[in-house]
């Protein structure tokens, strides 16, 4: 999947000179974490976080200060330079991204000019549309020995029955890496024929997994 | 759980509602979805004398305009034209027709209808003061939306029905559902509705259909905080569901003060159901109705439907719970002891399985569930998060 499948195009942004009160009633109206900082010709030269504004704004236990901290321009605060990402790069890069930077929110461009933005809720978003779960369906698992060839056999169990796959995701077992875990979301409510055709062909299914409890 | 001190005896006059063409609603020979259990029910009541004809109502059929309240008319008119081998496969895979799961027949959209109308004659006869309590077991199927058919459902006679009510007589409506399956359709049909508040108890999503019904769906704009879910874990045994069940239950009803309460009375929750993999016995389906019958005539001044749902084990299981909440209905007692000889003689000839010969289920029925303790404290958890807006309105007003 492309960022630009799962981008917001609507983007709340900032000049540098705008000041650190904007940002902190921008972020409290939209209810939004970051906001890019562009230039005139819309390039991104910073970003806030709402941790960086609030770090910029007086204590809550100073009463009747003047607040004019909150008077600087952002640019003072903001972060730079930017990590950025392109509308072709793949979503599994700007999760590696959120997961080794350690940060929530990537602004997208294209010829140095901002035409997106793509945040952890996004990415999150874009998983459970990975997972189907967000669909009426069924989970099954199969476990199954990890040699290639092995995912069109099982899927070929179910084209068998006019049930309509959701979602597959495989993941690896843990106890033994010869075997993977097939999970399979199909849109039916009886699941029962497919799981007995899973077995009479040779495949362990667990439905559902609980340690201790035989399938 | 209730004791035998709550088991005062009541003699309250209910209408059962029935008609042998409730079978019509027929996907395919196999399917797991078989109204046989109606059948069955009727005349296992039948058996021990406590139904007579007299207290039958007869179905109506539910007109297109009532449908409506519910359903799109693209969808009506895609069913009717299924039902009349007019639709194509491919045009019926929009509205979920044509599927696994719900197949077309011939004559599917009037099969439905007369399910839809059963409840909407319940309803009259209870909301007009002809019977204290109705119960329609053709009806509650719950998954049907409102231009698509799923899980076994065409038409959403729950929710067709709820809307009805909250055009016709303006009531505020409880709906709970005790399904092990979702009550997915009905929710969403009143996600954003104030005067419908839904209660769904059902085996977690994360392996069973439909998937959704997970604790934080809460409803939306003006309805949020009118539905309630208990996803509670797959295995869950008589009394942890129990416990969390009437402690919600009770919380709900004393929160939302509706004016007409609505059940939906599944019955594949029972270890013996093949697609569910909750391990409840016959227990349950004694403490359900008496539990609705019971809150009924405390808030509702006794005005309580109850419908019937999901049940794949038409031969051990649904037949008893059916006939319990009949018996519960009239009388606040179940059947306790042995199952009239005749029922069993007549049915056992068609069961590929042994009827069951009595109203419990024997002690150790279910194989022993490791982890019950945990289980036990997962649906706990959950209940306190279920309830949590409630929780948080009781201390708000206490302040």
């Amino acid at each position: 999947m492309l960022v630009e499948e799962i981008m917001k195009e609507r983007v709340i942004t900032l000049s540098p000179v705008d000041t650190i009160e904007t940002a902190l009633k921008l972020l409290q109206e939209h209810h939004i974490r970051h906001i890019p900082i562009i230039n005139d010709s819309n390039q991104v030269i910073g970003i806030v976080s709402d941790r960086d504004v609030r770090d910029a704004s007086p204590s809550v236990f100073e009463k009747d200060t003047e607040r004019k901290e909150l008077k600087n321009p952002i640019k003072s605060i903001m972060t730079t330079p930017v990590t950025t990402v392109h509308p072709l790069d793949f979503v599994e890069e700007v999760a590696s991204i959120f997961y080794e930077q350690e940060f929530a929110c990537v602004p997208v461009t294209r010829d140095e000019k901002l035409v997106g933005i793509i945040t952890e809720k996004d990415m999150l978003y874009t998983l459970i549309q990975l997972t189907g779960t967000h669909v009426q369906s069924s989970q099954i698992e199969v476990k199954v020995i990890n040699r290639p060839g092995i995912l069109p056999q099982v899927t070929q169990v179910f084209g068998k029955r006019k049930v309509n796959i959701s979602s597959v995701l495989i993941y690896p077992y843990k106890p033994d890496p010869k075997y993977k875990v097939i999970v399979v979301r199909i849109q039916t409510m009886n699941p029962i024929p497919t799981i007995e055709d899973l077995k009479s062909e040779g495949y362990e299914v667990l439905w559902p997994k609980m340690p201790g409890i035989l399938s | 759980m209730a004791k035998d001190a709550r088991d005062t005896i009541m003699n309250c006059h209910s209408g059962f509602v029935y008609s042998n063409d409730f079978t019509n609603y027929r996907f395919r020979e196999d399917h797991p979805f078989n109204q046989m259990r109606v059948v069955m029910t009727k005349e296992l009541l039948e058996a021990t004398g406590k139904l007579s004809d007299k207290e039958l109502i007869s179905p109506r059929l539910a007109t297109e305009e009532e449908l409506s309240l519910a359903h799109s008319i693209s969808y009506i008119n895609a069913v009717k034209k299924a039902g009349k081998g007019e639709l194509s496969e491919e045009q019926g895979l929009e509205y979920g027709i044509g599927t696994e799961d719900t197949p077309m027949f011939q004559g599917m959209h009037e099969a439905s209808q007369l399910l839809v109308g059963g409840t909407l004659s319940a309803i009259d006869s209870v909301l007009e003061g002809r019977v204290k309590h109705a119960l329609n077991i053709g009806g509650g199927l719950h998954h049907g939306f409102e231009r698509k058919a799923s899980g076994f459902c065409i038409y959403n006679d729950g929710a067709v029905g709820i809307k009805y009510i909250r055009k016709k007589y303006d009531y505020k409506v409880l709906y709970v559902d005790t399904d092990a399956h979702h009550g997915d359709g009905v929710q969403w049909a009143f996600y954003d509705d104030p005067n419908v508040c839904t209660f769904s108890i059902h085996e977690t999503g994360r392996y069973l259909f439909p998937g959704t019904g997970n604790v934080n769906e809460r409803g939306l704009k003006e309805g949020y905080g009118y539905s309630f879910n208990l996803p509670i874990d797959a295995f869950t045994e008589d009394d942890s569901f129990l416990e969390v069940y009437e402690s919600a239950f009770r919380e709900i009803v004393d929160f939302f003060r509706p004016d007409v309460i609505i059940t939906q009375n599944g019955a594949d929750a029972h270890f013996l159901d093949p697609l569910t993999h909750l391990c409840s016995t016959m227990k349950i389906y004694e403490e359900i109705p008496k539990l609705a019958h019971e809150l009924a005539h405390q808030y509702c001044d006794g005005k309580w439907i109850a419908l019937g749902g999901g049940g794949y084990d038409i031969w051990r299981v649904v037949p008893r719970a059916w006939a319990q909440i009949w018996k519960i209905m009239n009388e606040n007692i179940p059947f306790k002891g042995d199952l009239p000889v005749e029922w069993i003689q007549k049915w056992q000839k068609n069961s590929p399985v042994p009827l069951s010969t009595t109203w419990h289920d024997p002690a150790n029925a279910c194989k022993p569930i490791p982890r019950r303790a945990e289980i036990t404290e997962k649906n706990k958890k959950l209940l306190d998060k279920s309830l949590q807006l409630i929780y948080n309105q009781k201390k708000f007003n206490s302040l």
